[in-house]
């Protein structure tokens, strides 16, 4: 297996630490005086998010990760798995379990784009494109005319993700939404 | 290629190096020490466990080694009788090269014949202090003069609540993994208390302070002697501020057989450790016979003092290319 030494350990490179896929976030080179340089290096742990720092002896090295990010489309759940397939005309199928789902479920859309990261060939995380467009299903009725200014009300959208919205939204409605604030963009149709 | 050809350093920041060159320049005249220049490439290197020197070949059969410091040339020119000598150059180090680490970098260091480890630091705090007034952008209100001095044991009692010359080996060891949350670090003594200092201690050092009284297993070119409470330390000193070491200066030591006995055991243990056991600076070791006078001597990372006169975190900012496109 290949491995990376911590003088060429940047941001975004993916290690295994302690058997766990992790992204490198920072890499800061210390040294003290007369004394051992040391890498205090932070890593995100690609299986549950959390960050970790840990300090390495310079010139250790950190095993590389057989992590791959893809683009997959979004097919269906069968309330396990949830189903994506790879855009590249191979038609190859990845079944996501509810762990890998955490960032995408509220954003989940049958045939929108996804990008799967896959550990070892699983899925390990899903994440949904920065803008999603969704149909509302669930609001208090729009006030006609309001387009202006001020005001929102909370809206059901076909996923199931809960947003804020203007007073002028209607069920029936196509909105686009930022999916990293959940904020609504604007009405599509 | 992904890095810019354009300077790392804004021109703003360029006009503000070139000045403080002029300030230290200036405030040597003033003292009247000499400045001088020595070979950047020699015949023998350092052999510091943890400095790395970088080889230049002059022809197939002919290699120089990148000074890591002009310590050992300085040195020479002090036994030669020069009197007061500052250097300001160029030094290389292998592998060094991060926030505030750049492998070849800008040192600013002098000896001061007659002085004592006191003294020099005396001097360091008025070159550092003057410098930073005469910056004078707004962002040096720490440099007020009167430095604290702090001995390496309180500083580590008052920090760690640890004494590092009475705790055991395991014990600093295992306080040094578990402050950096990595257990699977293989650690010496030395390695476990420069671990604690550049991560735990360092970082709250803001006001300018002395740390001195090293232990004398740290005391590479250090003079050392005898605590009251019978702690053999080093009479080195080392200046921090804003959280960043900025110096590093010895009573300087003047006994060539305790100097070649230095390197000798350096080079055993860089043979145990599987490093290049490095040749030793017979020139240096033949001066110090002939008699170096009694002198104190002190390095200076002008890149970093810069950092800290125009508020830069970087070390990028404040030098024209850094190693990336260099």
């Amino acid at each position: 297996m290949a491995s990376f030494s911590t003088n060429e350990i940047k941001p975004g490179m993916k290690v295994l630490l302690d058997g766990d896929p992790c992204a490198i976030v920072d890499n800061e080179y210390v040294k003290p005086g007369k004394g051992q340089a040391f890498n205090r290096i932070k890593l995100r742990n690609l299986m549950n998010g959390r960050v970790w720092e840990r300090t390495f002896k310079s010139g250790d090295s950190l095993e590389a990760a057989d992590v791959l990010e893809t683009d997959m489309s979004y097919l269906y759940t069968d309330g396990e798995f949830w189903h994506f397939m790879k855009t590249d005309g191979s038609f190859e199928q990845f079944p996501a379990d509810k762990a890998a789902m955490s960032d995408a479920l509220d954003w989940l859309k049958e045939e929108e784009s996804y990008v799967v990261t896959l550990f070892n060939g699983n899925p390990i995380n899903v994440m949904p494109p920065n803008f999603v467009e969704l149909e509302v299903v669930e609001t208090d009725p729009g006030i006609k005319g309001d387009t202006a200014q001020g005001g929102s009300k909370p809206a059901t959208l076909s996923s199931g993700a809960v947003v804020k919205v203007p007073l002028f939204v209607n069920i029936g409605d196509v909105l686009r939404v930022d999916t990293r604030t959940r904020e609504y963009q604007n009405r599509v149709r | 290629m992904s890095a810019s050809w354009r300077p790392t350093a804004s021109l703003d920041l360029l006009r503000q190096r070139a000045s403080l060159l002029n300030c230290i320049r200036a405030f040597f005249a003033q003292r009247q020490v000499l400045e001088v220049e020595t070979p950047l490439l020699s015949q023998a290197t350092v052999t510091d466990l943890h400095l790395d020197s970088m080889v230049v070949e002059l022809h197939d059969s002919k290699r120089r080694f990148l000074q890591t410091s002009p310590e050992f040339a300085m040195k020479r020119l002090l036994a030669a009788g020069s009197g007061p000598i500052y250097q300001i150059c160029k030094a290389f180090r292998r592998d060094e090269a991060g926030q505030r680490h750049n492998p070849e970098f800008t040192m600013l260091e002098w000896y001061r014949p007659g002085f004592d480890d006191q003294q020099l630091m005396a001097e360091v705090e008025a070159l550092v202090c003057t410098c930073a007034e005469q910056s004078d952008n707004g962002s040096s209100d720490w440099a007020v003069s009167g430095f604290e001095r702090i001995s390496y044991r309180d500083l580590f009692q008052s920090r760690l609540d640890i004494d590092p010359f009475a705790a055991s080996d395991q014990q600093l060891i295992d306080l040094a993994r578990q402050q950096t949350a990595s257990d699977q670090l293989t650690l010496s003594r030395d390695d476990a208390l420069n671990l604690l200092m550049a991560v735990v201690i360092e970082p709250t050092l803001q006001a300018p302070v002395f740390v001195i009284d090293f232990p004398a297993s740290q005391a590479s070119l250090a003079a050392t002697e005898l605590t009251d409470d019978g702690h053999r330390v080093a009479r080195r000193f080392e200046l921090f501020i804003r959280g960043m070491e900025i110096a590093n200066g010895y009573l300087e030591l003047t006994d060539a057989q305790e100097q070649a006995r230095r390197f000798a055991a350096d080079n055993q243990r860089r043979e145990q450790s599987g490093l290049p056991v490095q040749p030793v600076d017979e020139f240096l070791l033949a001066a110090l016979a002939s008699g170096l006078p009694d002198c104190a001597g002190v390095a200076l990372g002008f890149d970093r003092l810069l950092m800290l006169t125009s508020d830069r975190q970087r070390i990028a900012e404040v030098i024209s290319f850094d190693d990336n496109n260099a």
